[in-house]
């Protein structure tokens, strides 16, 4: 049994909904259209002809994988903060953290495998979309890894309380690292079918 | 017509016996704002003071624009004139000739008209419209102490300045700004040797607009968010004024379409740097092939009017929301069809993303899919037709005061059905491969949507300058302002019709070349004279603005108009908070006039025991 060891503020309402969330879900949907714009271009412009087929690199797979898990993690460590679970909250952010830069990592490894096959950004617009979808995301990515920053130095090294703050804090970063997932989900299957 | 009793409210009484505690004024933030000069009246997080920032911006810019403009008509009306007395202002944009005569060198012709349509476009009736209203009304028309978050608010605004700053220095490079029109077309806007514009001019011309979407996104946000979850307790949907609903739907259209102008424009930054191919194919530059292969400019095309569609909507719905409120506010009357008017901003708002490619006519497009968007294009004017039916209809059996305001709000809608006419035109392929890129289409969106665009505006800025400064402007100026605009406006954009019929093209330097368009050298002098004297009054009415924050009359009654709407039932200048006490609470819609014997009854007083709030 874990112990409920965060003290509760007077300002504790649980996870209840407030602007600054739903400013994240607009700007979500923003971003969302960013991505949307993109992929119509690819599509007209691959439909277009003149365009390179080519296997995607194979460590997408796991980048895929690994993002899912980071994913995975956040949700955990948010549930372990509504909770009042340290240790647990602490981890969970630590991992997602770890993971987002594994991403990264296995991302770029992606594109200089790309690059050394002779898919460079400059070449076939088949390969130039690819790095600018792929690249988009990763760019978001980093953002998001920032603010995650954030929230693990505090949680490790700053003084871990329940506040109402905190908890529409973790849910913009939550809602905005699920999306992340998401949206490479989307581009991974959307690259991988529509080549 | 039925007696009135004209009644003062006592507010005070109201919102201390009616309003809403939320405690605002017992938590420690309450008075954080009241700090020095810098947190106050430059990195301000009141919408009041970043509405103001916005609108003064708004309106260096569109002197700047409006300048430019001059000095292009000068060259279309008076291609001979001795332009050498520009020189201090225009420096080596100016070339003198050998016996001294000065002209307008061609290059800083195109580059004026391209800084002209994008800054009046996007920080002028974008920014400036739609940035000062909604941050000034939505949060005072709700009932809401600010906005969602006043700190991306304040960051909204001065991503915008950035943007101003970065287009700015581009006015100032040797090359010259970008000079390949406002929509930046490749290969112009892709190839840096394209033109003297396309280089240094075109990377800044790419950075301040990236800006500004930010700030348009960062804004618009805001706007929703506060829309949604800010409204006063009793402030339903359907009792929303028009003016915020006008303004809300316009963020959302902003949030859709600004995010995909940002994608065409990623691609097309790549082109320029890295080399890609997107919008580039086969190009010989003096012989030499370049390396770009397999791209299409075309697609630029369609993700630039994916954006650039709505944004003329983006443009139109707050003046459209805007004079909504000025008629029934000075014609005592409750707005006519008040669910068919927010129907039909709904309505224009949904069309406005289907119908881009009928900017894109000529490009080669598949006329049976040209179809599809004639056939949307011509259905916008259906919601359109409404609005305008019911503005008319709302001065119907009105009691009319034509005050400035009121003159302007009419105007808007003189000019939207005149502009609104040559659209159907538009909209139509078989005329629009005709008329394309004639001086009809410069008439016609210059009508719809930038002189109309404009009177909304002044008639929102005369309006409102009571509550954002606690002073009238002076009110003869204002209608000498208002029957000078009006005039030169229609006389320079009247006769742009017959050139574009004629097939004058629009973006010429000079038609010393075709004959035949010489019959237009005078109508071409009377729409410069026109011109000049349009400029004129825009600079009484700069005066007119300026002097009266410091001169003008003060203002003596909270409620000077008489209006229903919850901002004047906050004091004058409330400071930060906007209710210094309670917050009002509303039991009826904004538009209750001569209701049951009474001139007006303002949102926050309830309803009688026998009425209903049905509208």
């Amino acid at each position: 049994m874990v112990r409920q060891d965060i003290k509760y503020r007077d300002d504790f309402r649980g996870a209840q909904f407030h602007p600054h969330v739903f400013l994240m879900w607009l700007g979500l949907v923003s971003i969302a259209m960013l991505f949307a714009g993109l992929i119509s271009a690819y599509i007209v412009r691959q439909s277009a002809g003149n365009w390179l087929e080519f296997p995607l690199p194979g460590i997408f797979i796991y980048s895929t994988l690994t993002i899912v898990v980071s994913s995975a993690t956040l949700a955990w460590a948010y549930r372990s903060y509504l909770r009042g679970w340290q240790r647990s909250y602490r981890q969970g952010l630590f991992l997602t953290f770890l993971l987002g830069v594994a991403f990264l990592v296995m991302q770029y490894l992606g594109w200089t495998a790309l690059y050394q096959r002779g898919i460079g950004i400059s070449g076939n617009p088949a390969g130039s979309f690819l790095y600018v979808l792929t690249g988009l995301h990763a760019l978001h990515l980093i953002g998001g890894l920032f603010a995650l920053a954030v929230i693990v130095y505090q949680a490790w090294w700053g003084h871990v309380q329940m506040s109402q703050r905190q908890v529409i804090r973790l849910k913009i970063i939550s809602y905005y690292w699920h999306f992340l997932m998401i949206l490479w989900i989307i581009l991974y299957g959307f690259l991988y079918f529509t080549r | 017509m039925a007696k009135v009793q004209a009644i003062d409210y006592d507010v005070d009484k109201y919102l201390e016996e009616q309003g809403y505690d939320d405690h605002f004024h017992e938590h420690e933030h309450g008075d954080k704002y009241k700090v020095s000069f810098i947190s106050k009246y430059i990195f301000s997080t009141d919408h009041k003071i970043i509405a103001k920032q916005y609108l003064i911006t708004g309106m260096v810019w569109a002197f700047i624009g409006a300048f430019f403009s001059l000095i292009f008509r000068l060259q279309l009306g008076y291609p001979d004139m001795d332009l050498s007395w520009l020189r201090p202002i225009l420096g080596g944009w100016i070339n003198i000739n050998s016996e001294g005569v000065g002209s307008l060198s061609p290059d800083f012709y195109y580059a004026m008209v391209t800084i002209h349509g994008t800054v009046l476009v996007f920080f002028v009736l974008t920014a400036g419209l739609s940035g000062t209203f909604s941050n000034f009304l939505i949060p005072l028309q709700i009932g809401a102490r600010d906005m969602a978050s006043p700190f991306l608010n304040m960051l909204s605004y001065w991503f915008f300045f950035l943007a101003s700053v970065v287009m700015l220095l581009s006015l100032f490079l040797e090359s010259g700004p970008f000079a390949g029109g406002w929509v930046a077309y490749p290969p112009l806007s892709a190839l840096p040797q394209a033109m003297m514009g396309s280089g240094m001019g075109m990377n800044l011309w790419l950075i301040s607009l990236v800006f500004f979407v930010v700030s348009v996104l960062l804004g618009g946000l805001n706007y929703i968010t506060t829309v949604i979850n800010l409204r006063t307790k009793g402030m339903s949907f359907w009792r929303l004024p028009l003016t915020v609903w006008s303004f809300f739907i316009t963020a959302i259209i902003g949030l859709l379409s600004f995010p995909v102008l940002v994608g065409g424009f990623i691609l097309l930054l790549l082109d320029r740097l890295l080399g890609t191919s997107f919008y580039l194919s086969d190009i010989f530059i003096a012989g030499e092939a370049l390396h770009h292969v397999g791209g299409s400019p075309i697609l630029y095309q369609h993700l630039f009017w994916f954006l650039g569609h709505p944004e003329v909507y983006i443009i139109i719905l707050p003046a459209m929301g805007i004079v909504s409120e000025v008629m029934s506010t000075h014609a005592r009357r409750p707005i006519f069809g008040y669910k068919a008017m927010v129907y039909s901003i709904i309505a224009i708002g949904f069309l406005s993303f289907l119908v881009w490619a009928h900017h894109m006519f000529v490009s080669g497009m598949d006329p049976f899919l040209a179809n599809f968007f004639i056939l949307f294009t011509l259905i916008i004017a259906v919601p359109s037709a409404v609005k305008v039916f019911n503005w008319i209809t709302t001065l119907y059996k009105g009691n009319i005061h034509l005050t400035v305001p009121m003159l302007f709000a009419i105007g808007f809608v003189s000019f939207f059905i005149s502009g609104g006419l040559t659209g159907l035109y538009l909209g139509n392929a078989p005329i629009d491969i005709q008329m394309h890129d004639t001086y009809f289409v410069v008439a016609h969106f210059h009508i719809v949507m930038g002189v109309a665009a404009f009177f909304g505006m002044f008639a929102g800025v005369y309006h409102w300058f009571p509550k954002m400064f606690g002073r009238y402007m002076n009110q003869t100026l204002g209608k000498i302002h208002f029957w000078l605009t009006i005039v030169a406006a229609y006389m320079v954009f009247w006769p742009m019709h017959y050139l574009g019929v004629a097939g004058v093209p629009r973006r010429y330097y000079t038609f010393d070349s075709f004959v035949n368009f010489s019959q237009f050298d005078t109508l071409n002098q009377i729409i410069t004279i026109f011109a000049l004297v349009g400029f004129t009054a825009q600079l009484l009415f700069a005066f007119n603005f300026f002097y009266s924050i410091f001169y003008g009359k003060k203002v003596s009654d909270r409620n000077p108009y008489r209006a229903n709407t919850l901002e004047w039932s906050a004091p004058t200048n409330p400071g930060h908070g906007n209710w210094p006490g309670k917050l009002p609470v509303v039991h009826r819609w904004p538009y209750d006039f001569h209701k049951n014997g009474s001139d007006y009854r303002p949102q926050y007083v309830p309803l009688d025991p026998d009425e209903r709030d049905v509208h």
